[in-house]
Order: structure tokens, then C-alpha cells, then sequence
């Protein structure tokens, strides 16, 4: 006989269900609660970096889009550094920059945006450069554990080839899933992406 | 990058490197996910269409993954926690009053402090105030329906609502969803996010619920089930339920090449 190891075990997960902007973005369910709201506005007039917009869709498995999901992400700073105590990088921290926001799907079309900043290379704990991106967790009805994935840039192919992560992808051809592409409207930096759930272009999901 | 290199090559230097337990602020530990439903679980017929069908990829934890927002009391207000009163426009809502509070805690047992904790849910006759949710129960106009708080040093939330009624939802033709409250806790990492329901002690459509019911294993099924805690109802005024969180807990650095201790 041993001695019991004692730990606990994780809660289950559920879905987030189909209401879940009641809790996390009640202005979407179609009511006012909250003095202070979370929003996909990352940025604020005195943020530091490039300022974009990232925008995309999430699909199922038939190629539709999700009208009912929700999105958050997670990101270090224009100078690669995360706003939490565990991140002792060099990089300059900037207190009003919390990088996290959240975002629901439009009902009629599905799309999704954040206003941000581009991110800063990181290092990662082994010393290695990763690549700038974003992290994705991404909830919804039908989805029964947060899903987690992350966003690269298209004009960084020189570090998105030398990525650590992106290069544990085995298929060459599934790396270019988690690409947001640059593009530009009225003046304004947009990187597009499409999330696939499901089928031949499905989107890398991690397992954290 | 420079320092790394020189601790690797110095041995004094590699030795001068403090010895720490190992349970810190490493990487996760492994997410069992034979305890948490399957991306796939056909009898809940959303996920069919919305699971990933190629395999997760398995990331060692980075900074990107133990890292997550911080928030603090600014980002709420005094009534966040009590959905007794957040929405009451003429009066108090309609329903069983009742208290639930527990702690978040990691796979150690230790508490997980000052992490956000929301919360949300119908209410007493099963009707969500959400511009999607056509039921024909009515909208009680004294309940939002949700809340959010922070944890204590201890990792202990608490808030105050009415119990929630179950309703039905189109997956079989009568399918009713227990009564029970969703909640989203962030936890220190972004690793830790999670999202999962409560249900109450004694339902009985728990064991028929295809969403409940696609948890696999029995024991975590009924660690999302809360029991009633006369010990924490307030007499003549609320009853209780207790319903503890448990995330993910951590690892330390110990073995991982560095350049800082942790």
C-alpha cells in the first residue's frame, strides 16, 4: 500500500449555452446591469503600438458561420509583455493595457472584432523567440470545453517560420490555419481570420 | 538570453540556482479530459456539427498559457454579487431566495484568490432575460439574471439570487434542462479558463439531461451538483447552496532551463 495522493480533481466543464451574453456581455442579451462592462476594446488612447482591428468568422462544420459564439483573447503588449506577475520578461509593462477582451458574434452575420495592438515578439521559458500572436479561447452553445487556438500575422512569415508552436504543427498545410491576414480599410490595419470547428480546413486547436 | 547560456555553461552558477518545491508557478498540470465532456457527444446534438474532428495539439505550457488577465475591485460595482437586487426596478424578484458561495480552488487545494467569478441564469420560471430565448414563461422585471465577484485571500465567493426554474430547449422534442446556474472563472492562467454549470441537489432531470449527461464520468458529474448548506442559509430569508470550483493546479520551473528562479 501507498500513501493516497490526494489531489483534487478539475470541475467539469459545460457549454457555455446559447445565453451565455446574460453573464459575460449583457448588452448583447439586450439589457443594461453592469456600471462596468468588459468589451472587445483593448486599446486606449495612450496604448503603445500599432493599432488593428482583428476580425473574423467562426464555422461550423458546414461552412456557416456561428451567430452565438463568444471569443476572448490573450495578449502580451507592443513590447512582448504579458500583464500578469508570472511574466518577468524584459520587455516594458504599460498598467493600463490589461491585453484581454472578450467579443460575441454578430446575431445576423457572425463576425467577431477586437480593437487592439499588434503584439510583441515573446520569449518563451526555454529562451526561444515565438512569433507575435494572440491567444483565442473561444465558447459557445454546442462547444463543451472552451476551445483554445491562437492567431498569427501574415506579414511576420520570417518569425511565424522560425515559431516554436507553429512548428510543432506536423502538416505544413495546417499551419496556415492560424494566419490572420493583413489587409487595410478606410485607413485602418484589419487582420481577417476564419475559424473552421470541423472539416478539411479545420483550424489547429491546442490542447494547453 | 545571454545569462541562460552562461548558467548552462557555468556550473557554479547552475548549482548557485535555488532548489524550489514543486508545485509553483510552472506550467499546468495536465487537463484530464476524460473527465470533461467529449468535443463530440451526439446525444447533445449541437456539438455534432461543432466539435473538432482532428486531434488536440499539446502544447507545453509558455508564458502565453500561465499567464491571464488580472482583475481587480475597480472593474466591479457594489451589487454585482446580489442578484436579489442588481435589476430590482419596483420591488424584489419572484422566486426561492437563495445564497451560493464556495471556494475556487486548484487541483492542490489550495484557494485561488482574487480571481473573477461570473455567474448567470433564468430565472424563477425558467425564462432567460435574452433577446434569443422565446419561452413563454414570463420575464420577471425585478431580475437581470446575473452577477459577478471576485474571490478572497482564501479563493471563498458568495452571491445572493433566487433559484432558477428549468426550461425546455429543442434537442429532443421534449427536452427540459435542470434548473442550475452557469459560471466562468478565469483562475491566474489563461490555461485555466472554464466555463460549467451548477445544478442543484435532489433534480430529477439531472440524470436525463443530454448536456449534464455528456460528462463521462460519474464522479465529476456529481462534483457540478450542490448540495443544500442549512449551515450558511440565513433564517426567515434565504437558503443555501455550497459549490466549490476546482481548477486546474500548477507545476514549478525546477527542471526547466531558466534564467531566473521562481
Amino acid at each position: 500500500m501507498t500513501q493516497p495522493l490526494n489531489y483534487l480533481k478539475e470541475t467539469a466543464s459545460q457549454t457555455a449555452g446559447p445565453y451565455v451574453h446574460i453573464g459575460l456581455i449583457p448588452a448583447m442579451a439586450g439589457f443594461d446591469i453592469f456600471e462596468r462592462n468588459f468589451s472587445n476594446v483593448l486599446v486606449t488612447p495612450s496604448t503603445e503600438g500599432e493599432r488593428i482591428t482583428l476580425e473574423g468568422k467562426v464555422l461550423d462544420g458546414t461552412g456557416t458561420p456561428l451567430r452565438d459564439v463568444l471569443l476572448e483573447i490573450w495578449q502580451a503588449n507592443a513590447n512582448g509583455r504579458y500583464n500578469h506577475p508570472a511574466d518577468r520578461s524584459a520587455g516594458a509593462l504599460e498598467q493600463e493595457f490589461r491585453g484581454w477582451g472578450r467579443a460575441g458574434s454578430d446575431f445576423e452575420s457572425g463576425l467577431v472584432s477586437f480593437e487592439t495592438i499588434k503584439p510583441g515578439a515573446i520569449t518563451d521559458r526555454a529562451g526561444r523567440t515565438c512569433a507575435p500572436h494572440v491567444n483565442v479561447w473561444i465558447v459557445a452553445r454546442g462547444i463543451n470545453i472552451g476551445l483554445n487556438t491562437r492567431l498569427y500575422f501574415s506579414d511576420e512569415e520570417a518569425a511565424n517560420a522560425a515559431d516554436p508552436v507553429l512548428n510543432l504543427i506536423e502538416q505544413p498545410s495546417r499551419r496556415s490555419t492560424l494566419i490572420a491576414k493583413r489587409g487595410e480599410r478606410a485607413g485602418k490595419v484589419v487582420y481577417s481570420f476564419t475559424i473552421n470547428l470541423q472539416g478539411p480546413e479545420e483550424t489547429v486547436f491546442f490542447d494547453v | 538570453m545571454n545569462a541562460q547560456a552562461t548558467a548552462l555553461q557555468d556550473p557554479r552558477l547552475n548549482r548557485a540556482e535555488p532548489f524550489t518545491p514543486p508545485l509553483g508557478d510552472g506550467g499546468f498540470f495536465q487537463r484530464d479530459r476524460s473527465i470533461h465532456p467529449p468535443a463530440y457527444a451526439p446525444g447533445y446534438k449541437s456539438s455534432v456539427l461543432r466539435s473538432p474532428r482532428q486531434a488536440l495539439l499539446s502544447l507545453e505550457n509558455s508564458v502565453s498559457e500561465i499567464t491571464g488577465p488580472v482583475f481587480g475591485h475597480n472593474d466591479l460595482g457594489p451589487l454585482d454579487n446580489d442578484l436579489i437586487r442588481n435589476y430590482a426596478k419596483d420591488g424584489d424578484p419572484v422566486g426561492e431566495r437563495i445564497i451560493v458561495h464556495g471556494r475556487v480552488l486548484d487541483e492542490t487545494g489550495r484557494g485561488v484568490p482574487n480571481t473573477l467569478v461570473e455567474f448567470w441564469q433564468a430565472n424563477a420560471g425558467g425564462r432567460y432575460r435574452h433577446k434569443k430565448d422565446t419561452y413563454l414563461a414570463p420575464i420577471d422585471p425585478n431580475f437581470g439574471g446575473c452577477g459577478r465577484a471576485l474571490t478572497d485571500d482564501t479563493g471563498y465567493y458568495y452571491f445572493r439570487t433566487v433559484k432558477p426554474g428549468p426550461y425546455p430547449w429543442r434537442n429532443f422534442v421534449n427536452s427540459w434542462r435542470p434548473a442550475h446556474i452557469h459560471f466562468s472563472v478565469f483562475g491566474s492562467g489563461f490555461a485555466q479558463r472554464l466555463i460549467t454549470q451548477m445544478y442543484f441537489e435532489g433534480d430529477p432531470l439531472i440524470p436525463v439531461c443530454p448536456i449534464l449527461t455528456t460528462i463521462p464520468d460519474k464522479d465529476a458529474l456529481d462534483r457540478l451538483v450542490a448540495p443544500l448548506d442549512l449551515n450558511a442559509s440565513t433564517p426567515f430569508d434565504s437558503l443555501a447552496y455550497r459549490f466549490d470550483i476546482v481548477l486546474r493546479g500548477q507545476r514549478s520551473t525546477y527542471f526547466e532551463n531558466r534564467t531566473e528562479g521562481n
